[in-house]
């Protein structure tokens, strides 16, 4: 056999490995999509046996085990339209997802955008010394860093709540839904800022100077040559940022008290033990954002951060 | 403003690169920094009423809790199994998909898809394989092994670890192919030439030019594995079987309770263990990252 012969087939049997293994990584995807066209009762009957008791009373066929069913016996969008037309509790709680996780998305990018620029510029002492201590706040875990916020939202809380307390219902409601508390500190956080920071600093400065001989400011310099060059890491950046927050669970379980105004990705967990026959679709359309935003930006999720150079400044 | 300051040279450019930082600034002394400044207050004093000094008498406290032992060790033995296991199978995978295989940019986009898949949505398939009589105890009884009650026995951590690795092998590989297609092509010919071999290359050669990216994923993936407990708590909810117990759980169940003190102490404590952590890593920076920065 020729050195290329071998060559050739060794390929195939790593493409048949790695395949093997990326077609695993997609399963539980296309498990829940698939399943998600189920019929109520097939569901029940492949499933109930995880959520016990509940459903002795339907006299329905429960299988002991619980199976992963790939095809559906009979396709049917029934659990969508329950989904989105029959209980409006999930579209809320969709809702309650995307109007959390927007504004901090939106604003955390923009005061990155403005952030990093100011870091990548003239950097002197001071300005090495904030960005360090950015970085470890970066690192620490939520676990740390919820206690302060907590401590802020109480203190903000209660210092409104004097102001109107003998009419509390004069409160306006973005105060009182406590959505802020997410919101601000969401949109403070300096993952985005640390990654930005690190894409600026690699903007040849010749650029930079080439635009101010052309008489450029240095907002011109921001908005006409800084965003350009960062397109794709911006584009990534958002994307890694959204997904974070939209599948945010700590966070509101510790600073919203009113599980109403939960989103999605909490309210979900409790779905398994109540309408396990919806779960699939509200799952499904919870992916759709995501799914859709991936399939627009992969390319940059995958060139954007070609990422150079250590951790520090 | 802005403008002025723009046309009057470098001091006004210098001024106003520094006020771009601004109101970043403001935001994180607010939001975090301050804060966190009486949360270390918080965790010296006995109630913040009286407000008297009791120096480590929180601390002591919490030692003495029992699901604040378990809570760290669960956390932390999941953190030390699951950080190094992702950084070496994705950089595995990232040198097989080095090669020029067919479906390559196909295979990449199905790695690459758990990222963008929420949690919560897929919660229910591994709720299904997992569960006592669910898939992966079928498929093991098929092979005649003892079939294992996942969610309430020590295995738990098994099942977090797949998830964790599901979740974030995927874009640690693209990090790592990215830094792969970076080393230079010309020392990689010369090594050819000069007989060294496949390995002897990935070691010797490779590896140094990864450092920089091996430590940042590195990071990425340890502030991941704190993450973990929103699958533990998607899967599992507010009680956990013990050895999936993990710290926000217990912060959790502190905040409920409203023990300020406690839950001061207990963050203090973990920012210090991190600070160490983070310092490792610095020093880590300082001495691998320095050969190949040029």
């Amino acid at each position: 056999m020729s050195r290329h012969t071998k060559k050739r087939i060794f390929n195939i049997i790593i493409m048949l490995f790695t395949g093997i293994c990326a077609i695993l990584f997609l399963m539980p995807t296309v498990l829940t999509i698939a399943n998600s066209f189920m019929t109520s009762n097939e569901i029940t009957a492949n499933y109930g046996a995880m959520i016990g008791n509940m459903t002795d009373s339907k006299k329905v066929f429960i299988s002991e085990n619980v199976n992963l069913k790939f095809i559906p016996d009979k396709v049917t969008l029934d659990q969508y339209s329950s989904v989105l037309l029959k209980s409006p509790d999930y579209l809320i709680k969709f809702w309650n997802s995307v109007i959390l996780t927007v504004p901090i998305t939106v604003f955390q990018i923009l005061l990155a955008i403005l952030t990093a620029y100011g870091f990548s510029r003239y950097p002197n002492k001071f300005k090495s010394i904030i960005f360090f201590a950015y970085l470890i706040l970066m690192i620490m875990p939520y676990q740390v860093t919820l206690v302060p916020n907590f401590l802020v939202a109480d203190f903000i809380k209660d210092n409104v709540g004097a102001m109107f307390a003998s009419e509390p219902e004069k409160m306006p409601k973005f105060i009182s839904n406590m959505r802020w508390a997410v919101i601000l500190p969401g949109i403070f956080s300096p993952f985005s800022i640390f990654l930005l920071t690190k894409v600026m600093k690699r903007i040849p400065i010749s650029y930079v100077e080439a635009a101010k001989l052309d008489g450029a400011n240095e907002l011109q310099i921001l908005t006409k040559i800084h965003m350009p060059l960062c397109k794709g890491a911006i584009v990534s950046i958002a994307m890694l940022v959204f997904i974070d927050y939209w599948n945010m669970v700590e966070q509101p379980l510790v600073l919203m008290k009113d599980t109403d105004l939960h989103p999605l990705s909490v309210f979900l967990s409790q779905i398994n033990t109540g309408d396990i026959g919806l779960a699939f679709a509200v799952g499904t359309v919870y992916m759709v954002p995501t799914i859709l935003m991936f399939l627009y930006g992969e390319d940059y999720l995958v060139e954007g951060i070609t990422y150079s150079g250590g951790i520090k400044g | 403003m802005k403008k002025t300051n723009s046309q009057c040279g470098r001091r006004g450019e210098r001024i106003f690169s520094n006020l771009c930082v601004l109101p970043s600034l403001l935001g994180v002394l607010i939001f975090f920094l301050i804060p966190f400044c009486i949360v270390i207050y918080y965790s010296l004093i006995n109630n913040p009423i009286s407000a008297q000094f009791v120096g480590l008498e929180n601390f002591k406290r919490l030692f003495q809790s029992t699901a604040f032992k378990s809570a760290s060790i669960n956390t932390s033995t999941f953190s030390l199994i699951s950080v190094p296991l992702v950084l070496v199978i994705s950089l595995w995978l990232a040198t097989l998909l080095e090669r020029n295989i067919p479906y390559k940019s196909v295979i990449r986009t199905f790695f690459l898809s758990p990222i963008m898949v929420p949690t919560a949505s897929v919660v229910l398939v591994w709720q299904v394989l997992f569960h006592n009589h669910g898939t992966i105890n079928q498929i093991l009884e098929m092979f005649g092994v003892q079939s294992i009650d996942w969610m309430k026995s020590s295995h738990g951590q098994l099942i977090i670890i797949a998830m964790f690795l599901w979740k974030n092998i995927g874009y640690n590989m693209i990090l790592f192919m990215a830094a792969l297609a970076a080393v230079p092509r010309d020392i990689l010919e010369v090594a050819e030439l000069e007989g060294a071999g496949r390995i002897y290359q990935f070691f010797h050669i490779k590896l140094r030019y990864l450092s920089p990216t091996i430590l940042f994923v590195l990071i990425l993936s340890l502030i991941n594995s704190f993450k973990i407990f929103r699958e533990v708590y998607l899967l599992t909810g507010d009680h956990p079987y013990d050895k999936m117990y993990m710290l926000q759980h217990f912060m959790n169940n502190t905040f409920n309770s409203l023990d300020y003190q406690k839950l001061s102490a207990a963050a203090v404590l973990f920012s210090l263990v991190m600070i160490v952590i983070i310092a490792a890593l610095l020093i880590a920076e300082e001495i691998f990252g320095k050969d190949v920065e040029s």
